[in-house]
């Protein structure tokens, strides 16, 4: 990845909050990264831990109310994409920042045919014509492997299968060349065959086209694979950052190291007994004032009660957010607590 | 791992099919059939786990509860404990009901929102026993404890649960009337992976303790090669490979197991990096038109001739070793058995951890 290159998306203490009738949910708790230009950032984390939530509310996807972004930056090449009004955040969207959803079906509006709906960001946002429109969204299927293109543009997304379907999502997200490309679990409705061949054309479109991709999963082995970073994020925090190879091989949060034992392989040993993170993720009624895994967590003394611990430097471009000090075997002091 | 000499078989499933009629016009004429289940044969031992596995639509769902007789199956015949499930009358099968149980995926969506934790455990009881007052409630509490809820949340609804939670109220009133064999359908997919650990751990020790036999139907080939002691691989209706679980995973034999296999991501960035991974082309074809021959011959990447004219059959290539693939038709000959029942005197099939 290019080094010390100007960060494409800069995300700096972003605060999203929801109302609901129960009081106020904290889902995004002071979250900061940076995202370089063709860079694969893979987020992990267990569902409720944010991660959606903090990517849709980058570019405004968020319903409001409920939810409210109540504090932080997002810098896109420059400009704040919290300070924007709405028709300059739709101007980002697509040309700047594109979006895969989760599930293609619901995604997907079932009453336009997908030649319809590939045309539509090419007419909105590149000023296309339509006889234009329709050659460029020939080339987008062309492009995400759907055989037969121009048959199928005149088809329903029903007419999909599970696998074609995404493609199509990802072939709408390209549609406009984005700087930025998120895709928020676009595997996992999917099978495995299908998503190792989307996986394969993720990989190859990237070499291809050089944008930055954020690659939300819970699956450890999809990040393994494709990401140059990961970013663990848990009870609405980021807890651990860092190069794909140095997490998996010294991983620094209890967290990270606890998710890392309970995934099973189909490879290598057999474990005989699967190791659990035993207790329930928590539910954020408050802005945490405590390290939020504290309750799930082995390695927990007096000062992950009374505080919220900061992301300690532990490696080039690696840090976590733990009092407890792995390679030391002992608490951190406070004279480390530098915040990355 | 669990041996099956001396052990007799708890399930025995032979031939069944499960095909969904296709209607068109006005007087809905049958114009075909969607074979979800197409001429599966399998033998669940006692104690036993057998992990089905196979991608989304291709029948393993449909063929776990047509076991249960959840559907009424075209053709087969299932035989649970020495009783035919498939030709008994109503008021039989009801009698049989309590031996074997279903655990659903959603948990979520298969336990009733207006019922209370103990309302669910109990309904079985309700139904099928003649207990008292106190001692349900005294078996609510046992199952609960059984299950790791806490007794307190008896009479909480099942909203106030998080998922793995939810699953083991689920797993609870599956246990209630002690059945011996539990069809777990997913048991884990709706779950979080620190959660699905838990569930998978409960269903174990549950086994171990009670004895119980499983069909345990997951796409999740990494969690089935923890639980199960034999796999079962499902493409589009029938199973093209059942094996011992190290014997698969060591050495997958049909070229879709090995594709399978491939595909599966590993957490490890350095073996991912080296990893071959067997790309298939294409997508599955639909049930309701199978292709002549056999079924994989449109995506297979070692398909041959023959295959696109002969179906092949579930033969035991190896002791304990099933596979239907023409790939293996010299080595088969001699052996070739319908119905999927391991010899006794194999060598691939290992004993204890």
């Amino acid at each position: 990845m290019p080094d010390g290159a100007q960060p494409v998306l800069e995300v700096e203490g972003l605060k999203t909050i929801f109302r609901t009738r129960g009081g106020e949910v904290h889902a995004v708790n002071s979250v900061s990264f940076d995202l370089k230009p063709g860079e694969l950032l893979g987020v992990v984390g267990e569902s409720g831990s944010g991660k959606s939530v903090t990517m849709m509310s980058l570019i405004g996807l968020l319903p409001s109310p409920p939810a409210e972004v109540r504090e932080g930056k997002v810098l896109f090449n420059g400009l704040d994409l919290l300070k924007c009004t709405p028709e300059e955040l739709r101007a980002v969207r697509g040309p700047g920042v594109g979006f895969i959803f989760q599930d293609p079906m619901t995604s997907l509006n079932p009453v336009f045919t997908v030649g319809y709906q590939l045309r539509e960001p090419l007419m909105k946002h590149m000023g296309m014509d339509k006889k234009a429109a329709q050659v460029r969204a020939k080339e987008l299927l062309e492009l995400v492997g759907i055989p037969d293109a121009e048959r199928r543009l005149k088809d329903y997304p029903h007419q999909f299968s599970g696998g074609m379907r995404q493609r199509v999502m990802i072939a709408i997200a390209l549609a406009c060349d984005p700087k930025v490309l998120i895709a928020d679990e676009p595997t996992t409705a999917l099978d495995v065959t299908i998503q190792a061949q989307i996986l394969e054309l993720v990989k190859e479109l990237r070499v291809k086209l050089g944008m930055a991709i954020v690659w939300i999963t819970h699956d450890l082995g999809v990040i393994a694979g494709i990401a140059d970073r990961i970013m663990v994020m848990y009870g609405g925090q980021i807890v651990e950052q860092g190069p794909v190879a140095e997490v998996f091989d010294k991983p620094r949060h209890p967290y990270t190291r606890a998710l890392l034992k309970t995934v099973p392989s189909v490879r290598g040993e057999r474990a005989p007994k699967l190791s659990v993170i035993e207790g329930q993720p928590p539910i954020l009624r408050a802005a945490p004032s405590a390290c939020p895994f504290r309750a799930r967590c082995a390695q927990a003394f007096a000062r992950c009660e009374a505080e919220n611990p900061a992301r300690f430097p532990v490696g080039p471009g690696h840090d976590a957010a733990c009092f407890w000090d792995y390679d030391a075997g002992a608490p951190r002091t406070t004279a480390e607590a530098a915040h990355v | 791992m669990f041996d099956t000499a001396g052990v007799k078989p708890l399930i025995e499933v032979k031939g069944l099919k499960m095909y969904f009629p296709i209607t068109a016009g006005v007087f809905r004429s049958h114009v075909g059939d969607v074979k979800a289940v197409d001429d599966v044969s399998f033998t669940i031992f006692e104690g036993e786990t057998l992990g089905l596995v196979g991608e989304s639509g291709c029948g393993k769902s449909t063929c776990g509860r047509a076991i249960l007789r959840l559907y009424e199956p075209t053709a087969g015949s299932v035989v649970i404990d020495g009783q035919d499930v498939l030709g008994a009358d109503q008021g039989l099968l009801r009698r049989m009901r309590p031996k074997m149980q279903m655990v659903f995926q959603d948990p979520q969506a298969s336990l009733n929102p207006r019922m209370t934790v103990a309302a669910i455990i109990g309904e079985p009881l309700d139904e099928h026993t003649t207990l008292s007052k106190a001692e349900k409630l005294a078996r609510i509490y046992e199952l609960m404890d059984q299950v790791g809820l806490n007794r307190d949340f008896a009479n909480r609804y099942p909203h106030e649960f998080s998922g793995g939670q939810r699953q083991r109220i689920g797993i609870a009133r599956a246990l209630a009337l002690n059945p011996k064999f539990i069809v777990c359908d997913e048991p884990i997919a709706a779950l979080d992976v620190s959660i699905q650990a838990q569930v998978v751990n409960l269903l174990e020790e549950l086994q171990d303790r009670l004895g119980l036999t499983y069909l345990f139907i997951s796409h999740d080939l990494s969690m089935v090669r923890h639980i199960a002691d034999r796999v079962a691989v499902m493409y589009l209706g029938q199973i093209i490979e059942l094996s011992p679980r190290d014997a698969i995973y060591a050495e997958p034999l049909h070229p879709y197991t090995q594709a399978l296999l491939s595909a599966v991501p590993e957490p490890d960035p350095e073996a991912e990096k080296t990893r071959r991974r067997i790309i298939l082309t294409g997508d599955v074809p639909s049930p309701a038109n199978p292709p002549k021959g056999c079924n994989f011959c449109t995506r297979c990447p070692k398909v041959m001739d023959i295959c696109r004219v002969e179906e092949p059959r579930l033969t035991e290539i190896r002791p304990g070793r099933f596979v239907s693939c023409h790939l293996y038709d010299e080595t088969a000959g001699a052996t070739a058995a319908p119905g999927a029942t391991p010899s006794n005197n194999n060598t691939a099939i290992q004993q204890g951890e």
